[in-house]
């Protein structure tokens, strides 16, 4: 998932005494996502247990350790996979314990098998989810409770996600695609007659929080142009709303699995052209 | 090809194999399932030890029930709302030695059933004759369910009825007919009930009841106020009906304890059971909840102290519908079955079996969940589950009936299900923002599930392979030997569906025993009891109960199967009182009468 504010934040430039206490920004994410674990699980449970989310962080960070060894030549930072992991670990939902280990795997497989331009085109979580949730569909489910019972944890949630998010530079996103969400979603009431308080419901659960604030804003599998970024949430979005007419249960990560590398691919074929545009009037 | 590539095309073919796992457990999955496709009585009797017949209507049973039609606001939900109501329990109400089955209705002016057991593998509905049918009349509320328990140990099973509306506690008269005691007894004047059951928790010899509220008793589910009385939460909701602990004072009167003695908990109670699972002489209580997590008391026999968290079965909420102890790996220790939901592509909770991890006892027992492990664990929408020894091995099988809301086929309601239970309370707790059903179904239709115990710790799904081969909408299961034959048969009360038996067929060869408990300064019911078989090298623990499962409670007898041993080396009864009895090598094949030594 989200290795957003993981890694599009460089820490800032300081020295001496003052970068000691500099906190690195690659774990702004980490510890919020962290924070959320925490304070969800030890107030309300919403883990399905502690070693089935610990299983899922420890696969994607041994992942993520030896496939950055052996293609990169390196250790690699693991703030991202950690996030991917944690993700993992409290969006699937299993009696099983295998199905924590095999997504978090193939999230962090991913992010090394399907490249284009030495660029990953899924998020990683987003990736792992979507195919576990379509093929292993007898075993496993998604995260589709809520925080107790009170809407107070809820709104610190966003505010918190939000202010974070924003010093990322990516609110914009979360923003549009949320704006976005909640225009569908009175349509889609309009369209099935059904109370437009059922179809906001889904954003006001703890999945949507982790979906807008750490899937589709990630930096690595999101277009550059900030326009472009807000261009590909809003279509996440619309198809999110056709699939959410058609009554596909796992529809925003369905959305941002079809809409998200469709983008990548764009971008990519669109730069890719620009250079050789380029290379061509240089010569 | 370059040395470079090798790492890349190696990594691909593990991403595409590690992808495509999950459709190969599917696939042996299905391959194992297939090979347990319905099979003839005599395979089916050769190879798993027993075969089920339907048998209702060729004895007699003709009883479909009805559902309530609720409060018009709720039309658009009735079904999801309107979904409980069929129960069934086994009472030897006449002493006759025969059971007799008690099923609950729950349309308006629907009539319940007292199906007197006619010795001759007939039944004959003596419940209106007796006065304990017409009990859903308009105003007064409709039937959940029913316990009996002697309360004023006469000899005559009593009966307690649980509604959605008026409680109604009947005194039997000897087996004649009933009395309505129910004013006289103390019994508040409306419970959205599920569950209830008699149990002595202070061992004065005298049954005390509990009763679990599910809607709150405010709510009249035929006038409502307001739509807001849905669980704020799909599993944190606290908002569901207040607990009730009746100390039965001895002349017909009871005196409501539950907060002085420290059960004070609104969740959505739908099945309890009482048991004593420390060791110490008073049955615990274990409260399956619906919408959150279930919660464990452990009695002193003065106090109540909860222990969910403690003990690990109080801590991942789920929806709990079921409640049933058994000794499942002849250890001499109950383990405890939580049915749960698991619908594919959508919510997978997995049914609890709630073991107790080797090496903690008493106030230091913890539990294990081994649904998994053991294969109990995927049971679709589950309801009612009852632990009995289906085919005389000697190992507690497990027999589960689920099915939610069977409607079109075609459609059904869980997306829509699952948008809004996602939703923060103030929505989900609101029946106006759900979204109407327009005849979906709603995991209906659902294949039954008989696990067949090894003996070993692994369960077999042998369901359609042994002749269970109905999908209605079950909720309630409860097992008796209808007919005296030495073997447990199957009464299934489904919801709008009809009453279904199974008769069931054991391989010839098959020992077993039976035990008929009669305390005297136990209760007279000797509900509470237990009863250690020790017999090659095997013990096996079982409890008189006063109900257990979802809506449900079995025969009092306790059935034990002995495989092809042909001899008990002993049995050893802990009355309710504390006294031990020992009977060394009690006789087989037959069912044992024991009183409690005065």
């Amino acid at each position: 998932m989200s290795e957003a504010t993981s890694e599009s934040l460089p820490a800032t430039a300081t020295t001496g005494k003052a970068r000691r206490f500099q906190f690195d920004n690659r774990y702004v994410a980490p510890l919020f996502i962290t924070t959320i674990l925490l304070v969800g699980h030890l107030s309300y449970g919403i883990l399905e247990s502690y070693p089935k989310t610990g299983l899922a962080i420890l696969c994607a960070l041994i992942t993520e350790l030896i496939l950055g060894r052996i293609f990169f030549g390196k250790w690699l930072n693991l703030a991202s996979a950690y996030i991917t992991g944690i993700s993992v670990g409290i969006l699937v939902r299993s009696p099983a314990f295998w199905p924590f280990a095999l997504c978090a795997v193939i999230s962090i497989m991913s992010k090394y098998v399907l490249r284009v331009n030495n660029r990953h085109l899924w998020n990683p979580s987003n990736f792992g989810l979507s195919v576990l949730f379509f093929l292993a569909a007898d075993a496993v489910s998604g995260l589709s409770i809520q925080w107790g019972n009170f809407i107070w944890p809820m709104l610190v949630i966003w505010v918190l996600g939000s202010i974070i998010i924003y010093r990322a530079r990516r609110f914009h996103i979360s923003a549009t695609y949320v704006v976005a969400f909640l225009l569908f979603a009175l349509l889609r009431s309009w369209i099935t007659h059904e109370p437009w308080r059922a179809e906001i419901a889904p954003i006001t659960g703890p999945m949507y929080q982790l979906f807008v604030f750490f899937m589709i804003t990630d930096p690595k599998t999101t277009v550059h142009s900030k326009l472009g970024q807000c261009v590909v949430v809003l279509l996440v979005a619309l198809v999110e709303f056709g699939l959410r007419l058609m009554q596909v249960i796992y529809a925003p990560f369905y959305a941002l699995f079809i809409v998200g590398p469709a983008a990548n691919m764009i971008e990519i074929w669109w730069q890719s052209r620009r250079l050789r545009e380029s290379a061509a009037r240089s010569s | 090809m370059t040395s470079s590539r090798i790492p890349k095309i190696a990594l691909a073919i593990v991403f595409v194999a590690l992808i495509a796992s999950p459709l190969a457990i599917r696939r042996w999955s299905a391959r194992r399932a297939a090979a347990l496709s319905p099979v003839d009585a005599g395979v089916a009797l050769t190879r798993y030890g027993f075969h089920l017949d339907e048998v209702a209507h060729t004895a007699g049973v003709n009883f479909v029930h009805q559902a309530p039609t609720l409060d018009h606001k709720l039309d658009h939900i009735m079904p999801e709302v309107a979904s409980m109501g069929a129960a069934v329990s086994i009472v030897d109400f006449d002493r006759d030695g025969w059971p007799d089955i008690y099923v609950t209705n729950s349309g308006e002016g629907s009539h319940n059933a007292l199906f007197r057991n006619l010795h001759d593998g007939t039944f004959k509905d003596v419940g209106s004759e007796l006065g304990v049918a017409d009990l859903n009349q308009a105003g007064t509320g409709v039937s959940m369910g029913a316990v009996w328990g002697d309360y004023d140990n006469d000899g005559f099973e009593d009966l307690f009825l649980y509604k959605w509306g008026r409680p109604e506690l009947f005194h039997n008269d000897g087996g004649h007919g009933f009395t309505r005691v129910s004013e006289n007894a103390g019994l508040p004047p409306w419970a959205n009930a599920n569950t209830a059951v008699w149990f002595d928790y202070d061992g004065d010899g005298r049954l005390d009841l509990f009763l679990g509220g599910y809607y709150a008793e405010d709510v009249d589910l035929w006038h409502l106020k307001n739509t807001r009385m849905m669980p704020e939460s799909f599993e944190y909701a606290r908002n569901g009906g207040r607990k009730y602990l009746f100390h039965n004072l001895g002349n017909g009167r009871f005196e409501e304890v539950s907060q002085k003695l420290g059960i004070d908990t609104r969740r959505w109670a739908l099945a309890a059971v009482a048991a004593d699972l420390r060791g110490t002489g008073h049955q615990d209580l274990f409260i399956a909840n619906d919408y959150g997590i279930s919660e464990l008391y452990f009695n002193d026999g003065k106090r109540f102290s909860e222990a969910g968290k403690q003990t690990g079965v109080g801590f991942s909420p789920k929806s709990g519908m079921n409640a049933s102890v058994g000794d499942i790996l002849n250890q001499g220790r109950y383990s405890i079955y939580v049915s749960n939901i698991s619908e594919e592509g959508v919510l997978i909770q997995g049914n609890n079996l709630w073991m107790p991890r080797e090496g903690t006892s008493g106030d230091a027992i913890q539990y294990d969940n081994l649904a998994r492990d053991l294969d109990v664990e995927l049971g679709g929408w589950s309801f009612g589950a009852q632990f009995g020894d289906l085919n005389n091995d000697g190992a507690l099988d497990l027999y589960l009936v689920n099915g939610y809301v069977s409607g079109d086929r075609q459609r059904n309601y869980w997306y829509d299900f699952s948008k809004v239970a996602g939703g923060n309370s103030t929505i989900i707790s609101d029946a106006a923002n759900w979204p109407a059903m327009d005849g979906r179904s709603l995991s209906g239709y659902q294949p039954k599930r008989v696990w067949l115990n090894d003996g070993s710790g692994k369960f077999v799904e042998v369901a359609q392979a042994t002749g269970v081969t109905d999908i209605s909408d079950g909720r309630s299961v409860a097992l008796a030997d209808l007919w005296n034959r030495g073997v447990l048969d199957v009464v299934v009360a489904n919801q709008k569906g009809p009453l279904l038996i199974y008769k069931n067929t054991v391989q010839t060869g098959r020992h077993w025993i039976d035990f008929e408990l009669e305390g005297s300064s136990s209760n007279r019911s000797a509900i509470g009891a237990e009863v250690t078989v020790y017999w090659s090298g095997q013990q096996q623990i079982q409890q008189v109960s006063g109900g257990s499962g979802f809506c449900a409670q079995n025969q009092r007898r306790l059935h034990y199967g002995l495989g092809r041993t042909a001899q008990v080396d002993k049995a050893v009864i802990r009355w309710p009182s504390g006294r031990t009895q020992t009977i060394d090598h009690p006789s087989i094949d037959q069912l044992n009468r024991v009183k409690e030594p005065a």
